[in-house]
Parts: structure tokens; C-alpha cells; sequence
């Protein structure tokens, strides 16, 4: 194990034990309105100050990697495996198969996702408990991210088909399916570790947009996409830096993640 | 007209710059040639404009262009609230209320130079009746059916009869822009101060100063000073917030408040409140009988006491000082007290008290239960409340709203929604429990709100549409609200309007949160702004407005 | 011969097949989803009834997608893209005014995304040093965690041109999977051994590694064009640019049917585009190789 993964190690260690004593960490819970001292610089009370409606930034930041480190990883993994499935066994079959899964690809890329993601919310009762919500659209999102990696995927398994230890081990009568998972799957890892990790940041942004139509995290939960969003208002940057710190938490967590897993990604690579 | 600007804009901005550098100083040296010299003004429409055509005119950006290139023959002076000759010289409304007559000032003429006379008049206002045009514009003179009758007296002299009673027919003026009946520009001949110069779709409109204004000041000197007028087509807060730093925007309409303080800590005097606006924020509950939620909730939702418990227990003066930086005032009833005239002054802002609307909702057979509020028969009190997504005011209230109502064991569930789901679910499906949304009042006289207060109506949003009025209290104020339409004595439509106000804020079928400040930013080189809080704020006296010196 | 323009006649009737469905599914997710009869202006006060019953009417025409599909293609047949409802102008003026500005956005955003990865993806196969790759991993982890309209405002502020702004968000993306693909090819044994034995870089890279990756990061390639198109809408929207990106938004927001059909063809029709012509540039590749 190199350093930078034992440091790795050390920080994850840290924001999981973090967010799991969120409960005695904590200031106060994370909906609790300080509301003499909104939008609040750091100070001894407030870690990280308070936001617009005078909450405490640390209390959410630490219960909003609950809801994100476990929903947005597990999302990622869904989409991976679709990606995996369509476009491996696409590309790995070719012909009209991957004709077809390629078209089904490339209309997914391009239709207005937005009215679907609309329709679902309108399809869900309006008192619905948060989790739910928040559980339903990273199902969707990780049911709709798998385009990219797909595409990609393909034309390494229908590389893959064409090339020689392939055809050997047909010639030596190895069966498909084995073939499929001993020999092509393996192959697929660079893209599929790409794809998990991409889609775990970008989940977690996702998650935060679609609150404007009412899917994701409800108020007055937090996750670290509703944190993030606060940035989008930050006209002057430098004037309130601890602003930044859900933004740095969360590189600092999925480069972590990747440094300390780079070992297996390499290995596959 | 429509061309494209480039998408590199960014790129050549230096470049941009130094060559703009050379022409200042050309113009320089010939602006005493060419133009007036007042400048060019510049800031931001939230939308593109819809149409140019002023009686087709339905949203802000639209207004705002007919405001500054429309010639109205009554003015409403945003200073002083009251009405001012434009290019009509005198006006005499007739007793019954249907009849305006108009004598008009002579020798006006368009910016493409085409005569002005009662002619056009005539011709505008039987465009502006014509029932395929469908314009809010046109809309408000509608009170019967029947046609409009437009008698051309002599070319300075026209008598305009409706079928039936206008109220506060005068004011109504203000919005109409009279077109040109001959002139084969249609709208785009103008007779106020501006006149559309170039529009490019998506990013920016250029006005420039209409050379046949008719106005003088007070030194007979032409009107408008400014050359130019500079719109760009930008719907961010944050970006329009910081190009006005940078300086290259000059006004802000309608600022946001959380801005306005971060304004108002580096250079407090581009920042100007001005009090309380007409515009107002409201939560009301649903209330139609034929809405597909339960039954109990219903009950709540119709049930006065019910509402005005939720009333009572919302802390207004923490909305207004949390979430509009002390930029709100808590609201009182339907009219804001910044309408002078209308609003009735004997209603006084509500108290709040948790305890108090605790124990009114005991009273109703409620009661608590480690913590939550259930009613008579059980059912615990939950609803949600749903806000249009993007304005994070109306957010920020909510979430306030529900930690409010958590006190006293009421459970709140925020959704905010995209505006045409919104709307589909408040208009035609009335799948909703609760809402917050504004009222932006243009007008000051209360016939603008009809649609509102009529029970039978489309607007009357807590519970539309309704075949007879299903409550005593919206059928009197029905009948409030007619008398005083059909009244042409301002006192006696007064008090039935006074009447209206009360009736409502004991009833809270609109539970009133607060009046929003009329917050607007300009910059110092602009000269002559008084920003006021009727719209347009900044650029009411628009012909009076100059940048650098005259 | 004549098998071949047959192939080429089956491959254009399935991309015309493909981005017609794509039409008419986004005609029915949009028809489908809330808020499609509505209109904002019903909530002025002033219109009477009849002014809303005919805002509701003007909606009404479109209310059976397949009739409305139908409709819009043949009057597309004849040049006729029909006309925005939210903004009153004709579709094809709309698109053609607006489509170069986009355009060349998306042209410079993707090259320049291209040139950062390529750089620095090929710079973590050569050097191999695990300072450099968790420092890059760092560099795109952060862009990939800052929300787009972030971005967007950000070149704002800075006065950067909206087409960087593009290229920080598409290029974490293109930079992981061409990093794991470089990263794979240089470890392959044949190239160790050939390094082993002296070969010059210039040499691997083009004889070894080129004609692996090719295939992969052309439809990584493919793939950056959508993400590109996803990109432009906050981008212009936030930028002021009047772009295709920034209507799109307008006419979702409007549940505006008949120019958001067009769009998504026009997204349909690039998005294929990209992606076949990358297939068949990754097959040429392939079939020389072997």
C-alpha cells in the first residue's frame, strides 16, 4: 500500500466515522433554524458557518454524506452494469444486435430525458416521505446513465470478438457464455471503473438539479448536491471560502475513492 | 432586422474594447454633430419580449419596451400615483361610467413622421376590442358584451362609448399605446419617447430616441436626452448582478434583496428600497370540493379557523427579516398599504403566536400527541405545500413556514415544482393541498383584481370557477366587488372595497405573507433617477434619465 | 457494387428510421409529462374566460401526438417546421438563425477538451508516476464535482469564452475513460517487452498503441458530442449566448411541442452522426490493423 492510499484510507475512515456520529458531532440537527444568525461566517458555534435560513453547515454537511455516499455510489453501480449488459453483450454478439443496441444507445443520448424525470414526479403523491423520493431518483438517473459507457463498451467488446486469443478459445470449444464472463468482461474494466467513477460525482450533482422539479432531497433534508447548489449564487468568489468546503469535501472523497482502488483499476488495466 | 451576434464575443473583448476606446473619443469630437448627448442607458429584460405589437403585450419584457416606445394619451405619474396628460390635453369620463371623450394635442406626429390625429385613436382602440386579440390589454375594458363604439369628433376630438360600465375607465389609458392607422411600419411606428432601432433574438433589443417626441422639458428642451436605450436579453440574477458591478449594465429593476445587501456593503449609493411594493406573497389551501385528496383534508382546508390557526402561527416578521434581509414588510390583507388610495388603513398587521393558534385548533377538537397535531378523528394533520422552482424566495418561505408549523405538531412536506406542472396542478387537475406564489399587481384600482375575488371566475384560485358562490362570505364579496365596479363615486367604491379587504382577512382564503420591498440599483452615472415602486421602478421618467451630462 | 449501395441505402434508412422515432418519442414524453396545457398567461388577471378558454384551445390542436407527428412531417416534407408557440416565429428561422453560434461552441469546446485529455492522458500512460496521476485524478475529480451552471457563471466572471466552459465539463469525462484505455494499451506485454528492448517512444505509441485505442476513444469521441450538446444549455443559457442550447431551454420550460420536436431531430440527427461516423472510422482502423 503506497502512502498516498494509506492516506486515502485515513480520510474516508474519517467522513464515514463523520457521518456516522453526525448525531453527536454535530452542533444541533440539521434543520435547526439559527435564525438570529443566517448566513453566518465561521465561528466557534457554527464550524462552518450558517446558511441563508440560519442552519448550521457542518450539522448538514456531515448528515448530507449520508444520504450522498451511500445513494450516489450504489446508482453508479446500476448504471455500470447496464452499461455492461447492453453494450459488452452488443458488441460481443455484433451484427444486427449491436446495429440495434447502438440506435437504442444514440436515441437515448438524444431525447429530452427532462419530461420523464417531470412525469415521475407527477406519477408520485405529493406527501411522499423524503427517502423515497431520494431513493426513486437515483434509481432513475442510474437507469438513465448508462448511454456513455455503453457506447464505449461496444466497440471494445466487438474489438475484443475479432481478436485472436478470442477466436482461440472458440476454437478450443469454450462455451459463450463462459467466454462472455472469462474473457470479454474482463477486458470491459477500464471503461466500466471510468463510468463508475464519472457517475458518482455527476449522480450526486443530478440529484440537487432535479430538486427543481421536485424530485431528490426534500427540505429540509440536506445532501451534498443541495450544498453545492449554494455555489451556483456566489457571484464574488474568494469573499466566503468555508462556502467551498461541501465542494472540497467531496473531491477529496471521490479522489480518495479512486486512489485507493487504483490498485484493482490498474490490475485491469 | 434579425441577425446574429457573434458567439465570440468574450474572445475579441479586448480587442472589442480598444476599438471602442477610439470611437468614444471620435464621438468625442462629433457628438455635438450627430446627437443629443444623454448617453446610452443600458440594462436587462428577465425574458425575451414576446411581441412588439403593444396590444398584444402579456409579459414584463414586452411592457417594458411598450412603456418606453408607446405614446399613451393618459399618463399615471409613478411619483405621485395620479393621472397626466399625455397626448390627450383634457379627458371627461361620462356619469354613467361608459363613456370617455378625449381632446388630443395637435401637430404630433409618429417616429416614422406619419400624422397623428383621432383617427388613430379610433383605429387602436377598435384593434385593442377586438374579441379574436385576446390581450390582457384589451381584456380589461371588456365588462359587457356588445361592440365599442369610437366617434372621430374632429381630428383633435374623439368620444369612445363601451356597452356597458368601465370602472376607473381613465386609468385603463395608461397601458394603451395608440398605433399609427396609415403607416406601413404597423407598431413599429411609435409616438413616445423611443422607438425600436434593432433587435436580435435571444441576447439584445436597441432603442433609440424617437426624433418626433413631442415632450419638452422645462428649458423647451427636446425630449428624451438619452441617445440610446441598450436591453440586453438576460435572465440570470447573477450575471446581470455582476455585469452591473463591472459596469456595463446601468440599472437593476426589481433587485433581489440577498443582492441588494451585497450591493449595498461595497457602494451604498446604487441601492435604493423604496419601500413596500403592490406586489404581495400568499399561501392559501386547497378548496375545491371536487379535488381528488382526502376528505379530512378538505374539511381542514375549508374550515376559516383552520386557516387563520396556520395564519397566526407563521412568524411574518421572521420571513420578511430571514429570507428577504428585512427587505418585506410582513403583509397585511389583499392590498398593499403602498396603494395610498385603496388600501384600508383600519387593518392592522396579524399577530403571531403559536400558542394562540395552538389553542385555537384545540378548540376545533385538534390535539396533540407526543408531538403531532391530529384531529377529531384521528387523522394526523400532514400536508405539503408546493412553490414554483427556481425562486428560492418562495423556497426559503417554506421551509421557514414548515419549521413554524412543526411547533405547533403540524407536519409540512415542501415540493417545489416546474411552472407548467405547477399550473396544471392548481388550475386544472387541483392536485394540491397548498401553495405559495405572488400576485404582481400592476394597477392600483381593485377592478384589476375581478378575476380574483369573483367566485365564478378562472382566478379565484383557491377554489375557481364556482357555479353559484358556495359560501356566504365569497358570495358577499361578489357582491362587493360588482357594486363597486358599477359605481362610478370613488368613496362608495371605496368602502365596498374596504369591505372586500376585511372580508378577507378574516377569512384568510389567501393567507397574505408579505409585501416584497421595490428594490432597484443604479448606477452613478445615470442622472435624474427617483426610482419609485410602481413599474417600470427605475425607468419611469426614462425621457428625463441621462448618462454623464446633458 | 451493387451489394454496397444497397448496404449504404440500408445504413440511411435506418439513421432517417432512428431520428424520426426520435421525434416521435420526444413528441409523446413531452405530450405526456404535466403541464402541457397549460400556459403561464392564464394567471393574468385580466384576461377574461374567453381569453383563457383560447390559450387552452391554441393547445388543444396538439393533443394526439401521433396526429400532430403526422401533421409535422408532412408539412417538413415541404421545408415548413411549423411555429413556436412560445415565441411566435417559425421553427426554421428560429433554428437558422441561432444553429452557427452553437455551433462553433461546440466545435472549439470539444477541441479543446480533446487536446487537455489527449495531453494529459497520454502524459499519465508515458510517466506512470502516481504524484502525476492522483494529482490529474484531483484536477478532473474537482471540475467533475462543480455543478455546470458553476462553471458557466464562473466564465462569466472571468470573461473566458462559453466554449472553455464546455470544455471543463466535458473534458473529466473524456479524460478518465482515455486515461484508463491509454494506461491499459502501455501495459500490455508486448509493449513492456518492446520498451524493454529499447524502442523508441514515438515508435510504441504509433505502432502499438495507436491502432488499440483508436476504435475506443473514437466512440468516447462519438459520445463527447452529446455531452457537449447536454453542456450547451447552461451554458448559453448563463452566458447570454443565443444559441440552439439556450432555446431548448426556453422551449422545455414552455412545453413549446412543436420546436422541441425539432430540436431533439436536430440532436437525433448529430448525435447519430458522431456516433456512426466514429463507428465507421473505428472499423476502418481495425480492418487495417488486422
Amino acid at each position: 500500500m503506497s502512502l498516498w492510499q494509506k492516506l486515502a484510507c485515513v480520510i474516508l475512515a474519517l467522513v464515514l466515522c463523520g457521518s456516522v456520529a453526525a448525531n453527536w458531532l454535530a452542533p444541533a440537527g440539521y434543520a435547526k433554524q439559527y435564525r438570529e444568525a443566517t448566513d453566518a461566517p465561521p465561528s466557534r458555534a457554527h464550524w462552518l458557518g450558517t446558511d441563508e435560513m440560519g442552519r448550521d453547515r457542518f450539522a448538514r454537511v456531515l448528515y448530507g454524506t449520508r444520504i450522498s455516499l451511500l445513494l450516489a455510489p450504489a446508482a453508479a453501480l446500476l448504471s455500470t452494469l447496464m452499461a455492461a449488459l447492453i453494450g459488452g453483450l452488443a458488441g460481443y454478439l455484433g451484427g444486427i444486435w449491436a446495429r440495434m443496441a447502438m440506435a437504442v444507445t444514440d436515441l437515448f443520448l438524444s431525447l429530452p430525458w427532462l419530461f420523464l424525470l417531470i412525469t415521475a414526479r407527477a406519477l408520485m403523491p405529493l406527501n411522499v416521505s423524503p427517502l423515497i423520493s431520494v431513493m426513486v431518483t437515483f434509481m432513475l438517473l442510474g437507469l438513465l446513465g448508462w448511454t456513455t459507457a455503453a457506447r464505449v463498451l461496444c466497440t471494445t467488446a466487438a474489438s475484443l470478438r475479432g481478436s485472436d486469443f478470442v477466436r482461440q478459445a472458440q476454437a478450443a470449444g469454450l462455451p459463450a457464455q463462459r467466454l462472455f464472463w472469462v474473457h470479454v468482461v474482463p477486458n470491459l474494466k477500464p471503461v466500466l471503473y471510468a463510468q463508475f467513477w464519472i457517475s458518482i460525482p455527476v449522480f450526486i450533482l443530478s440529484e440537487a438539479n432535479l430538486g427543481i422539479l421536485g424530485l431528490g432531497v426534500a427540505e429540509p433534508m440536506p445532501s451534498w448536491g443541495s450544498l453545492l447548489k449554494e455555489l451556483e449564487g456566489l457571484v464574488s468568489i474568494g469573499e466566503e471560502p468555508w462556502k467551498f468546503v461541501p465542494l472540497i469535501l467531496l473531491v477529496v472523497v471521490v479522489t480518495s475513492f479512486q486512489v485507493l482502488l487504483s490498485k484493482q483499476e490498474e490490475m485491469a488495466a | 432586422m434579425r441577425r446574429h451576434k457573434s458567439g465570440f464575443e468574450q474572445m475579441t473583448n479586448t480587442c472589442g474594447t480598444a476599438i471602442s476606446v477610439a470611437m468614444l473619443c471620435l464621438g468625442f469630437l462629433l457628438g455635438h454633430a450627430v446627437a443629443q448627448g444623454g448617453g446610452e442607458l443600458r440594462f436587462c429584460l428577465r425574458t425575451e419580449p414576446k411581441t412588439f405589437d403593444p396590444l398584444k403585450v402579456e409579459d414584463d419584457a414586452s411592457a417594458s419596451i411598450r412603456y418606453l416606445t408607446g405614446g399613451v394619451l393618459v399618463r399615471v405619474n409613478r411619483q405621485t400615483q395620479d393621472l397626466e396628460p399625455g397626448l390627450a390635453v383634457s379627458w371627461k369620463v361620462s356619469k354613467d361610467g361608459r363613456q370617455i371623450s378625449f381632446r388630443l394635442r395637435s401637430g404630433i406626429l409618429f417616429s416614422d413622421g406619419t400624422p397623428f390625429s383621432a383617427e388613430d385613436v379610433a383605429y387602436t382602440v377598435q384593434q385593442l376590442m377586438d374579441p379574436a386579440l385576446h390581450s390582457p390589454t384589451g381584456d380589461a375594458f371588456r365588462s359587457g358584451t356588445g361592440n365599442v363604439e369610437t366617434n372621430v369628433v374632429s381630428p383633435s376630438q374623439i368620444v369612445i362609448t363601451f356597452p356597458a360600465q368601465v370602472a376607473g375607465l381613465d386609468r385603463l389609458f395608461d397601458q394603451v399605446a395608440i398605433l399609427s392607422q396609415r403607416s406601413s411600419k404597423k407598431e413599429m411606428a411609435v409616438l413616445g419617447p423611443f422607438m425600436v432601432a434593432d433587435y436580435k433574438p435571444g441576447s439584445s433589443v436597441l432603442l433609440k430616441r424617437n426624433p418626433n417626441y413631442w415632450k419638452t422639458d422645462e428649458q423647451g428642451r427636446k425630449l428624451p436626452y438619452l441617445d440610446s436605450i441598450h436591453l440586453d436579453i438576460q435572465p440570470n440574477r447573477d450575471v446581470e448582478l455582476l455585469r452591473f458591478k463591472r459596469g456595463e449594465l446601468d440599472l437593476i429593476n426589481s433587485l433581489d434583496s440577498e443582492y441588494f445587501d451585497k450591493l449595498a456593503a461595497t457602494s451604498p449609493q446604487v441601492v435604493h428600497d423604496a419601500g413596500a411594493s403592490l406586489d404581495s406573497e400568499q399561501l392559501w389551501f386547497n378548496e375545491v370540493a371536487k379535488s381528488p385528496i382526502p376528505n379530512y383534508k378538505k374539511n381542514w382546508f375549508r374550515s376559516a379557523s383552520f386557516r387563520r390557526a396556520i395564519s397566526e402561527a407563521i412568524n411574518r416578521e421572521d420571513l420578511s427579516r430571514v429570507v428577504f434581509h428585512g427587505h418585506a414588510q410582513p403583509a397585511v390583507g389583499p392590498f398593499s398599504p403602498a396603494n395610498k388610495f385603496w388600501f384600508n388603513s383600519k387593518l392592522k398587521p396579524q399577530p403571531y403566536s403559536s400558542d394562540a393558534a395552538l389553542k385555537a385548533l384545540q378548540d376545533e377538537g385538534f390535539r396533540m400527541e407526543n408531538g403531532t397535531l391530529k384531529d377529531k378523528d384521528g387523522n394526523e394533520v400532514v400536508f405539503s405545500i408546493i412553490t414554483n422552482s427556481g425562486n428560492k424566495y418562495r423556497e426559503r418561505m417554506a421551509v421557514l413556514i414548515q419549521d413554524d408549523l412543526q411547533k405547533i405538531g403540524i407536519r409540512v412536506n415542501v415540493v417545489t415544482l416546474d411552472f407548467p406542472s405547477l399550473i396544471e396542478r392548481m388550475t386544472q387537475t387541483f392536485d394540491y393541498e397548498a401553495i405559495i406564489l405572488g400576485l404582481t399587481n400592476v394597477d392600483l384600482d381593485p377592478n384589476g383584481e375581478m378575476n380574483v375575488w369573483l367566485s365564478s371566475s378562472e382566478n379565484h384560485q383557491w377554489n375557481p370557477q364556482q357555479k353559484a358562490p358556495e359560501t356566504a362570505w365569497e358570495a358577499e364579496i361578489d357582491r362587493l366587488m360588482r357594486a363597486q365596479a358599477s359605481s362610478s363615486d370613488p368613496k362608495k367604491r371605496k368602502e365596498a372595497f374596504d369591505r372586500v379587504q376585511e372580508i378577507v382577512v378574516e377569512q384568510e382564503p389567501f393567507i397574505f405573507l408579505i409585501n416584497k420591498n421595490a428594490l432597484s440599483a443604479v448606477s452613478a452615472a445615470v442622472q435624474g433617477a427617483a426610482p419609485m415602486i410602481l413599474s417600470p421602478q427605475t425607468f419611469w421618467n426614462a425621457e428625463r434619465l441621462f448618462v454623464g451630462t446633458k | 457494387m451493387r451489394s454496397l449501395r444497397w448496404k449504404i441505402a440500408g445504413h440511411v434508412l435506418a439513421l432517417v428510421a432512428t431520428v424520426l422515432l426520435g421525434g416521435l418519442l420526444s413528441a409523446t414524453l413531452v405530450r405526456l409529462a404535466p403541464g402541457f396545457d397549460t400556459d403561464e398567461r392564464e394567471l393574468d388577471p385580466h384576461l377574461s374566460a374567453e381569453s383563457v378558454q383560447a390559450l387552452r384551445d391554441a393547445r388543444h390542436q396538439d393533443h394526439n401526438v401521433f396526429r400532430f407527428y403526422f401533421s409535422y412531417m408532412k408539412r417538413a416534407m415541404t421545408g415548413d417546421l411549423g411555429t413556436s408557440l412560445a415565441l411566435g416565429q417559425p421553427v426554421r428561422t428560429l433554428l437558422r438563425d441561432r444553429a452557427p453560434l452553437t455551433l462553433r461552441l461546440l466545435a472549439i469546446g470539444l477541441a479543446l477538451a480533446w487536446l487537455l485529455t489527449l495531453t494529459l492522458a497520454l502524459s499519465a500512460a508515458w510517466l506512470r508516476l502516481s504524484v502525476f496521476d492522483t494529482l490529474t485524478t484531483a484536477a478532473s475529480g474537482t471540475f467533475l464535482c462543480i455543478p455546470a451552471a458553476v462553471l458557466a457563471l464562473l466564465s462569466v466572471f472571468w470573461n473566458a469564452p462559453g466554449a472553455l466552459a464546455i470544455a471543463l465539463i466535458v473534458f473529466p469525462h473524456t479524460y478518465r475513460y482515455a486515461r484508463n484505455l491509454l494506461v491499459k494499451a502501455y501495459s500490455r506485454p508486448h509493449i513492456i517487452t518492446a520498451r524493454a528492448k529499447g524502442l523508441g517512444e514515438a515508435r510504441i505509441l504509433f505502432w502499438h498503441v495507436v491502432p488499440v485505442v483508436t476504435p475506443q476513444l473514437l466512440a468516447v469521441a462519438g459520445v463527447s458530442v452529446s455531452m457537449a450538446v447536454g453542456a450547451a444549455i447552461p451554458v448559453e443559457a448563463l452566458c447570454g449566448l443565443a444559441g440552439i442550447g439556450q432555446l431548448a431551454w426556453q422551449a422545455a420550460l414552455a412545453r413549446d411541442l412543436p420546436l422541441l420536436v425539432n430540436i431533439t431531430v436536430l440532436v437525433t440527427l448529430v448525435t447519430l452522426l458522431a456516433n456512426s461516423s466514429a463507428d465507421v472510422i473505428g472499423h476502418v482502423v481495425r480492418s487495417q490493423e488486422v
